[in-house]
């Protein structure tokens, strides 16, 4: 299994804690006339967790997917290990060691495990001038993978499809793990999970983090990003509403920061607690 | 207790397994089609197996017929498992043939530049056809039914204009003894065929030449070009991106796959194979006409969704529409061999094409875990 954790690109590359791996300065958005990001900062350094928060349409996945070269951004400042980047694609985010469980999965029902789970990353195998994908190997590698986020399959080539939503969450998240050699994001990767895939999804975050990445992790569950965070940026409209590491704020902090003007916290109240 | 779980699991875990490899197989695209293929060879080997339809030259028959629908068919199925449609086909077989026979036998440019303008032509054409789609996210239904009717009216026009008529012949002259013409014509293995021929094992003609002269051309050509696709599909790189860029290519693009150059790359692909087409039969027959090819464009997607071709692409198979092909020509050239009237064949065709869609439906299910 190590093994093949050492096959992973750049995994030699073993940034030491607490540096800078990408840093965003005033990120500004526009999608024509709607304003998704209105000036963003943030820094993900290696061995943490940043926990992104905010209510729906706050332009948390906006924001993601602008560091994950799915979008580009309109302004501002992306420095990725202090060099300044324009990702044009997906590609090149991941070639700079950035990999993404989005929102929506980016998995392909008819596809198989192995298939979706090496989809732009397929492992080559040459013979003569001919490369073919290796399919034996992706194959191990991907029941492995999925092995040690807990999910035994037994079919490596059956279709994404036939699987549960939170085994297809899984199937995501233990792709961006196996590819991700400096950053991880992750896009709400606990929505469709279930109590033990959730604990083992926040047991892999922070391995992950030991082993020295970086990782923005996205919820609205804040006892899930007390958990596992080590600094918090909570935004709201696109803007950021400011950024605490973890021994600045209390979890009920948090919460009211989120709920922003306390409503949360006086319904909680109402309801005994409950929320 | 603990025991009682254990034989649970083992049980389980059983007939999960059983599940899976009754699934792979139904998973297998090309399933629908060779049992079909079968189902058609028992028909007409009953029906058909004393009237010559199984001997050599009944066999040449309907495997060139199968063969030359394999090369588009093969283009066809790639497109459409990436997701996109190419009725440009047809109409480009046309185009194609006329790119040959016109400079040829009236601008006395030497076969073998025709043939490779004619190539380099096509390619232009189907990087246009793809390079719209992919820029204006239009359905490639609507873009290349544009393109059958531009091409076909241009090959109409430009024929007429440079040699005041839609059947351009004459080009034998030019092509006997030429390589291309060996390469797009030739017979191949004509001494084993001889051997065969003496030996008894196929019949002789009157003049003591074998039945059959050897392999034509264009049923390697099919051979060579659907073993590339098969291999590229299933066993490479592009072929993952082939199928991604099918299934969904927003998912495709966020994980870097270059869904546009894929696209594009399998209509330079569709309007290479409809070349190759054309160019067998510009050289079989030593002529060029406007309207050559008319509606291969759907006997290729036919071929391709019998193969197990989904319409909304993503999934299928070359080797399906390989036997797609296969069957087609059977049942077209067995239709003949029994003396039916020829018009039940387009009936035959058309209850075939729904059944293999009702099917692939069922099929589709079955692997997305949909109800
Ligand atoms: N491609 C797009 N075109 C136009 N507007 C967009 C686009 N993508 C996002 N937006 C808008 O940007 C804003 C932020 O959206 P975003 O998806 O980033 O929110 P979010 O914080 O991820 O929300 P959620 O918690 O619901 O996932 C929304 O108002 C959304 O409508
Ligand atoms: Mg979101």
């Amino acid at each position: 299994m190590s093994a093949a954790i050492a096959s992973t690109p750049d995994a030699a590359v073993r940034p030491e804690p607490g540096r800078p791996l990408i840093e965003v300065r005033d990120l500004v958005k526009h999608f024509g006339p709607v304003v998704a990001l209105a000036g963003v900062s943030l820094t993900v350094r290696a061995g943490e967790v940043l926990c992104l928060l905010g209510d729906n349409g706050a332009g948390k996945s906006t924001l993601i997917k602008t560091l994950s070269g799915v979008h580009k951004p309109t302004s501002g400042d992306f420095l990725v290990e202090g060099r300044p980047v324009a990702f044009s694609t997906p590609r090149d985010a991941l070639d700079a060691g950035i990999a993404t469980v989005f929102q929506d999965l980016a998995m392909i029902p008819l596809m198989s495990i192995t298939r979706n789970f090496f989809m732009g990353r397929e492992p080559i195998r040459r013979v003569g001038p001919l490369s073919f994908m290796d399919m034996g190997f992706a194959d191990r590698v991907a029941r492995e993978e999925m092995k040690r986020i807990g999910i035994d399959i037994r079919d490596p080539r059956q279709a994404v499809g036939t699987l549960s939503g939170g085994e297809r969450q899984c199937v995501a998240i233990a792709r961006a793990v196996y590819f991700g050699a400096k950053v991880l994001i992750l896009d709400e990767p606990t929505s469709a999970l279930g109590v033990a895939q959730t604990s083992m999804v926040l047991k892999y975050v922070s391995q992950v983090r030991h082993r020295g990445l970086g990782v923005i992790f996205i919820t609205h569950n804040v006892r899930h990003a007390y958990a596992v965070g080590n600094a918090f940026t909570v935004l709201n409209r696109g803007k950021t509403l400011g950024t605490y590491r973890k021994s600045e704020i209390t979890i009920d902090a948090l919460q009211n920061l989120m709920a922003g003007d306390k409503e949360l916290q006086s319904l909680s109240d109402d309801l005994d607690g409950m929320v | 207790m603990a025991d009682r779980e254990a034989v649970l699991t083992a049980i389980r875990d059983e007939r999960l397994k059983r599940q899976s490899t009754l699934r792979r197989l139904m998973a297998m695209p090309e399933l629908g089609a060779i049992a079909g293929a079968i189902l058609v060879f028992l028909f007409f080997g009953v029906t058909a197996g004393g009237t010559g339809m199984f001997a050599a030259d009944g066999v040449l028959n309907w495997v060139t017929v199968a063969g030359q629908l394999t090369i588009i068919a093969t283009g066809a199925a790639l497109l459409m498992i990436g997701g996109e449609f190419d009725l440009s086909v047809g109409s480009m077989i046309g185009f194609a043939g006329m790119m040959i026979a016109i400079p040829t036998v009236y601008f006395g440019v030497p076969i073998e530049l025709s043939v490779l303008f004619a190539f380099v032509g096509a390619l232009a054409i189907g990087f246009l056809n793809g390079l719209i789609v992919v820029r204006t996210r239009l359905p490639s239904f609507i873009v290349t039914l544009a393109s059958l009717y531009i091409l076909r009216g241009m090959t109409i026009a430009l024929s007429i204009l440079f040699a005041n008529r839609t059947i351009v012949s004459g080009v034998r002259n030019f092509a006997d003894g030429t390589w291309v013409q060996a390469l797009f014509a030739g017979k191949a293995f004509s001494g084993l065929f001889v051997w065969l021929a003496e030996t008894g094992v196929i019949a002789t003609l009157p003049n003591g030449d074998p039945a059959v002269k050897g392999i034509p051309a264009v049923v390697l050509w099919a051979a060579g070009l659907a073993l590339i696709g098969h291999v590229v599909l299933s066993r490479t790189r592009l072929g993952n991106w082939i199928f991604a860029s099918g299934g969904d290519a927003n998912a495709a693009r966020n994980v870097g796959v270059p869904v546009g150059r894929v696209k594009i790359g399998l209509f330079m692909t569709t309007a290479f194979c409809a070349t190759v087409y054309a160019t067998c039969q510009v050289m079989e027959f030593g002529s060029a006409a406007a309207d050559r090819g008319l509606l291969k464009e759907f006997e290729a997607i036919i071929a391709a969704v019998i193969g197990g071709c989904l319409l909304t692409g993503g999934y299928g198979s070359v080797v399906g529409a390989v036997f797609g092909a296969l069957i087609f020509g059977v049942v077209q050239m067995g239709i003949l061999f029994t003396g039916a009237p020829n018009d039940w064949f387009l009936v035959f065709l058309g209850l075939m094409l729904l059944t293999a869609v009702l099917f692939n439906n069922v099929v589709r299910r079955r692997v997305t875990g949909e109800r």
